[in-house]
């Protein structure tokens, strides 16, 4: 996303992110971003809390009207309803990332992928 | 609490499960920068997402090879139905979280309140979902100008990007 996100930059379209991710996002490099410091899953707010969902994409529009420079992050003042925990057990034994139907799926692709790029359609 | 190290998490845990050769995110020092010209009350926003949104009992693919992994760029009407909208991506914390409520990572809706209380001028007539690619050069040299090309055909003023 961070990449699509450059090109259209470069290409005169302004663009602003609404992440979970902050550090890839960062470590990529975007114009405009807008931290939701939330799961992967919900950058743009809580399910089915429709007014910070309204908050956070009028945080991303102000954003846009005020960042004058690359590499612009503001964090949106939101706190997860059921704690911080999830930030800890994130990509542990505990709660593995993929697991399952989801590991089969994933190698499933990932194979996909070898043998596309195997035939160079990739 | 500070935010995840996402790119130190999925190195470990990776490692963990056997695999040696750490993914290497894309890195760059400087960013490029359009500046905004036009008051947003006038202008035309597109959603980008790769949070592999779809629309029910429709088949969006365009590409046979499109799909988490490979790449590819496909459309979704903007007038859908935010009930017709779904995501099946495993690319979530699902023990955190869920989607089931679609505007949490695709604010379709919140963008359509946006234009009905003139907010921003309007929204495209596509919305643009990305597939993720492994390769980060299929992003760059096609599936970005695809989208680029998708927003200017569509009269884009503006991009809201959301990954999943």
């Amino acid at each position: 996303m961070s990449l699509v996100s450059r090109y259209l930059e470069e290409n005169g379209v302004p663009t602003v992110v609404m992440a979970a991710a902050r550090d890839i996002v960062e470590h990529c490099g975007v114009a405009r971003m807008l931290h939701v410091d939330f799961p992967l899953g919900s950058p743009c707010g809580e399910p089915f809390r429709v007014d910070q969902q309204r908050e956070a994409l009028e945080l991303a529009f102000q954003l846009l009207e005020t960042a004058d420079n690359p590499r612009t992050t503001v964090q949106a003042p939101f706190k997860w309803s059921e704690g911080e925990e999830w930030k800890d057990l994130v990509f542990t034994a505990a709660r593995p990332w993929k697991s399952g139907e989801d590991e089969q799926d994933w190698l499933r692709k990932k194979e996909l992928y070898k043998s596309l790029k195997a035939e160079g359609k990739v | 609490m500070t935010y995840v190290r996402y790119i130190d998490k999925t190195r470990e845990y990776y490692r963990s499960q056997g695999y040696d050769k750490p993914y290497k995110w894309a890195h760059f020092e400087e960013a490029p920068f359009t500046s905004v010209t036009k008051p947003l009350a006038k202008s035309r926003i597109a959603l980008v997402s790769t949070g592999e949104v779809e629309v029910r009992d429709i088949e969006l693919s365009e590409d046979e090879n499109q799909m988490g992994n490979v790449g590819g760029v496909y459309s979704i009407p903007s007038s859908t139905p935010e009930d017709r909208l779904f995501s099946a991506s495993h690319s979530y914390d699902k023990h955190a979280t869920t989607l089931e409520d679609i505007n949490a990572f695709f604010p379709a809706a919140r963008l359509h309140e946006a234009v009905e209380s003139g907010r921003i001028a309007g929204l495209t007539e596509r919305f643009i979902g990305v597939y993720n690619a492994y390769s980060q050069r299929r992003t760059m040299e096609r599936d970005a100008p695809e989208v680029l090309r998708r927003l200017r055909e569509d009269g884009a003023d503006i991009a809201v990007m959301v990954p999943v």
